[in-house]
């Protein structure tokens, strides 16, 4: 070890090389072997999910981890380029406030508490169901109406088109809420 | 277009640089966020400084790149991009990776090092934290963070370029403001770019690149609007071992002086006899 | 949206972003594009770079001013004034595309006798009805259109109605049925009524009221006309700085107006970019989560007016011409979408299970009835009205009435906590003991952790491909939608009555996979692109629906997104071209610049070499070229069209814009907005100066400003408790209301904190200095922010006097890394009469220095300002 360290040392590295001894000499071992960090990684196709430009991205994994985010060369729109937020779509997903469970408050509660997944759909379900029990109305002055007021959505604009199509048809379609609306004026 | 790439086709020794040009800048400091993204940089404090649309102040060990906003004369019905004068320009800074570093020339421990591309490299594993290098950078770039321990600067993205990829910052620039490229090439392509700006009338383009200076040139080049004190950059930055030069000279004088003056008083204590 | 729908047929951009290199003038206006579409901008940066004039109007000077070759100071809310200007200009001196005016447009159709302008009537079209403070459009129909005997309202006026339909006025009228004088000389065509409507909108009345120097405004006018014509094309882009005012509609009608008369739309470098503001923003209209219109932009039944029965509904939203002729087939197919089985022809195709619109639904409208207690429940998916919604007090207080509230967010947004850590808690107006809100925040999944299609700015499906699973409990809004409704209908199917029919004939049979049941993305795709229910085969293109049921299609623009199995166009990546030909699917039918026939002259030869696109080829008798053609690929240049056939058979060979009726750009509108056939300058609802043109109409006239008790307006004009103008807007470092943005490092440490933009003038008046703490208020409230004194902001005179500005980003909430004051909270609750959009570019405003104090101390403080001030 020793003798290793002495051999590293920059003067003796000059002596030997006849160099400066800020080159390839003195690099170390981690130098000398850098890699990106994707290297060896899976790569997926994706889209920019901030504004409408609508930029491609590489996204990078690997073991179900995201490793990086970066702008897709081969897009004719973004040409391989992103903002300062698409450059930050890696961050969006890892962040240590991202959440990761679901919380629940009770009425008249002053916190949050725990609650777990399934319980809360069959809870929400329920709250669906028992409103419009109350609410619906088939038909009004001998038409039909088809339709509950006392329930409403909010939000599109940063949803998949599959999934505001499934919103959509399942809230308007099946349960009769006309009060539908997303951020398509911000 | 289909099948176009990340990679860049430089090989290992070809040196390459960076060009930085004002006038395709749109402030948008993807460069910022880009570069601390792939180098899983920290915070580096969430201050608002009051300095036009830039909070982020100044280069140091966790910001690599950084957005300067320089705000001049606004005059109805001229755009910033007219040659007439000079809006609101915005430059994008970085470490200039210089020909004669005087980071690298401080540095004690064989941290600091020049890669297979000419770019300066902080080896974070050598680094014991001394902080010569932060005083003998003449911009001011590097710096230790005081919780970890080392210095870290730029790394040219080595990592990626050892890969034939570009930089972070240039990859994600949406108007190739950054460009990335070989050196010998990209200095071309600045004289190129200048005279065209100079041409449309911009008189105050210049590009930056002290040559002259000890610093022998930088490998990353910038095109600005107006002088280089505008933008805090040193006209004419130096290696502090020139003054070493003479501090060697005057070391060298003085120890002439010193033995010629012991000389001088063994003859003397001898007459004295 | 509806300005461009009713201008050109579809509502949206009208081109791509790569189009721009190809410019040779962009005016960016109502938009800061370098800041909020940064990498859309390097085209415009491209073009620049080759010599096109980039001109950028903005009461600010910007990032996008800073890269512009002109910046062109306005008053907020004089875009108007502006854009007439322009147009009188064009027309004036003659410099208007001459060939194009007269073959593609309305030029020549002449218009009623009855039909009174805003001119004749001091700022009033004919037909409005003082009490219902709305208009009868009858009389603005074109001479010789019958109107229609469908029943109820006209089409686009119902009160009700939130503009987003497709009832472009196709239906209130045969407007296939009209006359026409193509020397355009007749006292009453289109072009000599849109002389006279435009006549007093003079260089020297931009100067007057909107503060731009006389010489500024003839070198914009002479600049931007200079690049038009067969070699030369222009492009305008603009964002929420035009639709979010209370006139913004007509303002984007303002802009197509201009562009048809210098010839620029369809063609390459030209058109109207609208830069919308989402990943999948267009998406969400298309196959809309709103709440006037069904997929496609087919409308919503609306009770009482067109939803007797089905057929009563088809009849009045068909035309007897044009694309939309076809009404019926898009609708059963439609309908053969969601109820399968359980829509027939006994049935009328299951239209009965549709629920009817019987008021205002938008967010607004229902956010106003949550404040009144009437709503139950609310359902709040990716959005953040507490912080991203006008008047955010009398938001979140709203919310505070509701029985239960989901909200599915990658992060605790201020919605999500309004009950625990809001504003109203801090001051003690709402205290979370007294607050009956039964809330469920459940983590949602990013984009990198499912599979789906976003829809750009520029109609583009894009497909993002699933690389990692969602962490924890965090789910797609997909696997939320279909097992919600999944546990519905599984008890739907044990209560079977006439409540529950709709949702037991709702199809809803999606694959699942994986752990957690993930639905299948792509067959939810091939539901709305269609199918053949015959042979069971995706359709690859809408011609081939049918209106006898059996074919199916969720959203028939989208038809040939995936015309195959397992080829979705969506998740192709091979781009062949610059406009992306290769790469995603551009609806309708993969056209990346619509309305392109209008790129080639009546005889179907390019107008220029420069600036060829889509062409007729006589030997192959086809239309060809760089594009998928947006017309009958088959139909000659020269067919005479041939109304007995119907649909685009019916409409001649040169007419480009084939979801009108008469084929032709609309510089007036017939029918379909509810603020007048042609754009007229009003003020802003707040503002410090009198409508110049129109002193007896102050504001747009059916503007809806919702005043109560928690909704006040400053007194209009000029109240002096306010005498400046504030304007809103975005920073390219943050995302809308900050859950994308401020809960993330990087981002936040760019722009850490609120602040206003003041000019170094206005900072002396005020006795503010930089950096310091200023209080802004307005009659909804107070907030504080950093000041940053800029020349940026300029003093404008007007009127002889100054008028100062005020700039405000939106960005911050109390929630993430960095944390500020809601600026929308004192943004007030109007809504535009067409889209119901809220004005946040120009209202009033007055400033302290000083930081606001805690508490309720604050209220109080906001209480004495407006009431007491003299």
């Amino acid at each position: 070890m020793l003798k290793d360290l002495f051999s590293r040392w920059p003067v003796i590295q000059q002596i030997r090389t006849r160099s400066a001894g800020t080159g390839a000499e003195a690099w170390s071992d981690r130098t000398r072997n850098l890699k990106p960090k994707t290297a060896g990684c899976d790569v997926s196709r994706g889209v920019c999910p901030y504004c409408g430009v609508g930029c491609g991205q590489l996204v990078y994994h690997k073991d179900g981890e995201l490793i990086s985010i970066e702008g897709d060369p081969a897009s004719p729109i973004s040409r391989g380029h992103l903002c300062p937020k698409g450059a930050n779509t890696h961050q969006l997903h890892t962040h240590p406030g991202r959440l990761k469970k679901l919380k629940y408050r009770r009425p008249y509660a002053t916190d949050w508490e725990d609650l777990d997944l399934d319980t809360a759909m069959g809870m929400i379900a329920d709250r669906v169901w028992e409103t419009r029990e109350r609410t619906f109305e088939e038909t009004r002055d001998g038409q039909s109406l088809m339709q509950t007021t006392a329930i409403a959505h909010l939000g599109g604009a940063t949803l998949d088109n599959e999934e505001n199509y499934l919103i959509k048809k399942l809230f308007t379609g099946g349960l009769g809420m006309v009060c539908i609306s997303n951020q398509a004026r911000i | 277009m289909s099948g176009a790439t990340d990679h860049t086709g430089i090989q290992p020794g070809e040196i390459t640089a960076f060009l930085t040009d004002s006038t395709l800048c749109i402030g948008c400091k993807a460069c910022e966020v880009a570069c601390k993204e792939w180098n899983d940089i920290s915070a580096d404090g969430f201050d608002f400084t009051g300095w036009s649309y830039d909070n982020t102040g100044a280069l140091g060990h966790a910001t690599w790149r950084h957005v300067k906003f320089v705000e001049g004369q606004i005059t109805p019905g001229i755009g910033g991009n007219s040659a007439e004068q000079f809006s609101w320009e915005f430059s994008s800074d970085v470490c200039k990776h210089c020909e004669v570093a005087g980071c690298l020339e401080a540095c004690p421990t064989g941290s600091l090092v020049r890669t297979e591309f000419g770019s300066v490299f902080l080896q974070p594993d050598i680094c014991n934290g001394c902080s010569y290098c932060v005083i003998s950078c003449p911009f001011g770039v590097v710096q230790k963070d005081e919780d970890d321990g080392r210095a870290f600067k730029c790394t040219f993205c080595t990592d990626r370029q050892k890969a034939g990829l570009m930089p972070a910052c240039a990859k994600a620039c949406p108007t190739e403001s950054i460009k990335f490229g070989r050196h010998d090439e990209l200095r071309i392509e600045a004289q190129v770019r200048l005279a065209t700006l100079q041409a449309r009338g911009m008189a105050d383009a210049q590009i930056y690149d002290p040559t002259d200076s000890s610093v022998k040139g930088i490998h990353s080049m910038f095109i600005i609007r107006g002088e280089p004190e505008t933008y805090n950059l040193p006209p004419k930055p130096e290696v502090p071992s020139i003054y070493l030069k003479e501090g060697w000279k005057s070391a060298a004088f003085e120890a002439v002086a010193m033995v010629g003056a012991v000389v001088a008083s063994f003859f003397l204590l001898g007459r004295k006899g | 949206m509806p300005g461009l729908g009713t201008s050109v047929g579809r509502g949206g951009a009208t081109t791509a972003q790569q189009s721009l290199a190809d410019s040779d003038a962009i005016l960016i206006m109502g938009s800061s594009m370098a800041e909020q579409h940064p990498v859309g901008f390097q085209w415009v940066v491209e073009a620049r770079e080759r010599g096109c004039r980039v001109i950028h109007v903005d009461p600010r000077f910007t990032r996008t001013s800073a890269c512009a070759d002109m910046w062109v100071p306005l008053r907020a809310g004089t875009d108007i004034l502006f854009l007439g200007a322009l147009i009188r200009y064009v027309l004036e001196n003659d410099r208007w595309f001459k060939d194009y005016v007269v073959h593609y447009t309305n030029a020549s159709t002449i218009l009623r006798e009855d039909y009174v302008d805003a001119e004749d009537g001091a700022g009033l079209f004919s037909g409005w009805d003082d009490e219902k403070k709305q208009y009868t459009p009858e009389t603005w129909l074109y001479e010789g259109s019958e109107p229609k005997q469908s029943g109820g309202s006209h089409a686009g006026h119902h009160p009700a109605g939130g503009g987003h339909a497709k009832d472009r006025g196709g239906e209130a009228g045969h407007s296939e049925q009209f006359e026409t004088d193509e020397t355009l000389q007749h006292p009453r065509c289109v072009f000599q009524v849109l002389k006279r409507h435009f006549a007093r909108y003079t260089p020297e009345l931009v100067e007057r009221s909107c503060g731009i120097p006389k010489d500024v405004f003839l070198k914009v006018a002479e600049t931007y006309i200079a690049a038009s014509g067969p070699q030369k094309t222009g492009c305008i882009c603009y964002a929420v700085g035009w639709t979010q005012h209370s006139t913004g509609v007509q303002i984007i009608r303002a802009a197509a107006i201009l562009q048809l008369l210098l010839g620029n739309i369809g063609r390459p470098g030209g058109g109207i970019l609208a830069l919308r503001g989402h990943a999948s923003i267009q998406g969400s209209t298309d196959i809309p989560t709103l709440y006037d219109i069904l997929p496609a932009y087919m409308p919503m039944p609306f009770f009482e007016d067109d939803a007797k029965n089905f057929e009563a509904y088809v009849k009045k939203h068909t035309t007897e011409a044009g694309l939309w002729s076809k009404f019926e087939t898009f609708m059963v197919s439609f309908l053969k979408a969601w109820y399968g089985d359980a829509a027939t022809k006994e049935n009328q195709w299951g239209f009965n299970y549709l629920p009817r619109v019987t008021g205002d639904h938008s967010e607004l409208g229902y956010w106003l009835d949550m404040a009144d207690g009437k709503l139950d429940g609310l359902f709040v998916m990716g959005q953040n009205p507490a912080v991203g919604a006008p008047n955010g007090r009398l938001q979140r207080k709203a919310m505070a009435n509701l029985k239960w509230l989901v909200v599915r967010d990658l992060v605790e947004t201020e919605t999500a906590s309004f009950w625990k850590d809001s504003p109203e808690v801090e001051r003690g107006e709402l205290r979370p003991e007294d607050i009956g809100t039964e809330v469920f925040l459940m983590p949602a999944a990013g984009p990198a952790e499912k599979s789906g299609s976003f829809t750009n700015t520029q109609r583009l499906l894009q497909w993002h491909n699933k690389a990692v699973d969602a962490p924890g409990d965090a789910r797609s809004e997909l696997w939320f939608a279909y097992h919600l409704g999944r546990m519905l209908k599984e008890r739907a199917a044990r209560e079977r009555n006439a409540k529950n029919a709709a949702l037991n004939a709702l199809t809803w049979a999606i694959p699942t996979r994986g752990s957690v049941g993930e639905p299948d993305a792509e067959s939810v795709l091939a539901e709305i692109n269609g199918r053949n229910l015959t042979t069971g085969k995706l359709l690859s293109t809408f011609e081939d629906l049918k209106n006898d049921g059996s074919t199916m299609s969720g959203c028939w623009i989208y038809t040939g997104v995936m015309p195959e199995e397992g080829r979705n166009r969506a998740n192709i990546r091979e781009a062949k071209d610059s406009l992306g030909h290769g790469w995603g699917f551009a609806w309708p039918k993969d056209t990346r610049i619509i309305y392109n026939r209008a790129s080639a002259r009546p005889d179907g030869t390019p107008w220029s070499e420069e600036k060829k696109f889509v062409w007729w080829d006589s030997e192959k008798r086809e239309w060809t070229g760089k594009d998928i053609s947006d017309f009958k690929k088959d139909m000659p240049p020269d067919h005479k069209g041939d109304l007995s056939k119907g649909g685009l058979e019916a409409l001649d060979g040169d007419k480009p814009f084939g979801m009108h009726p008469d084929g032709r750009g609309w510089l007036y509108v017939n029918s379909g907005l509810k603020d007048g056939p042609l754009p007229t300058h009003f003020e802003p609802l707040e503002s410090p100066v009198r409508n110049p043109l129109y002193p007896a109409h102050q504001t747009n006239p059916p503007t809806n400003k919702k005043e109560r008790p928690d909704n006040r307006y400053a007194n209009s004009p000029g109240d002096p408790r306010f005498p400046f103008v504030l304007t809103t807007y975005r920073l390219t470092e943050h995302h809308t209301a900050g859950g994308m943005s401020r809960a993330l490092s990087h981002l936040s440490e760019l722009q850490p904190e609120l602040f206003a933009e003041i000019s170094p003038e206005l900072a002396e008046l005020t006795g503010i200095s930089p950096n310091d703490w200023v209080t802004i208020v307005t009659p909804r409230a107070l907030i504080s922010a950093r000041a940053l004194i800029t020349a940026r902001m300029s003093v404008l005179e007007i009127e002889g006097r100054q008028i100062h500005q005020v700039g405000l980003p939106y960005h911050w909430g109390w929630k993430g890394l960095v944390t500020g004051d809601v600026a929308n909270d004192l943004l007030a609750l109007s809504q535009e009469p067409n889209v119901r959009i809220m004005e946040t570019k120009g209202l009033v405003c007055n400033l302290i220095p000083g930081r606001h104090p805690a508490g309720h101390a604050a209220l109080d403080e906001l209480h004495e300002l407006l009431e007491e001030r003299p």
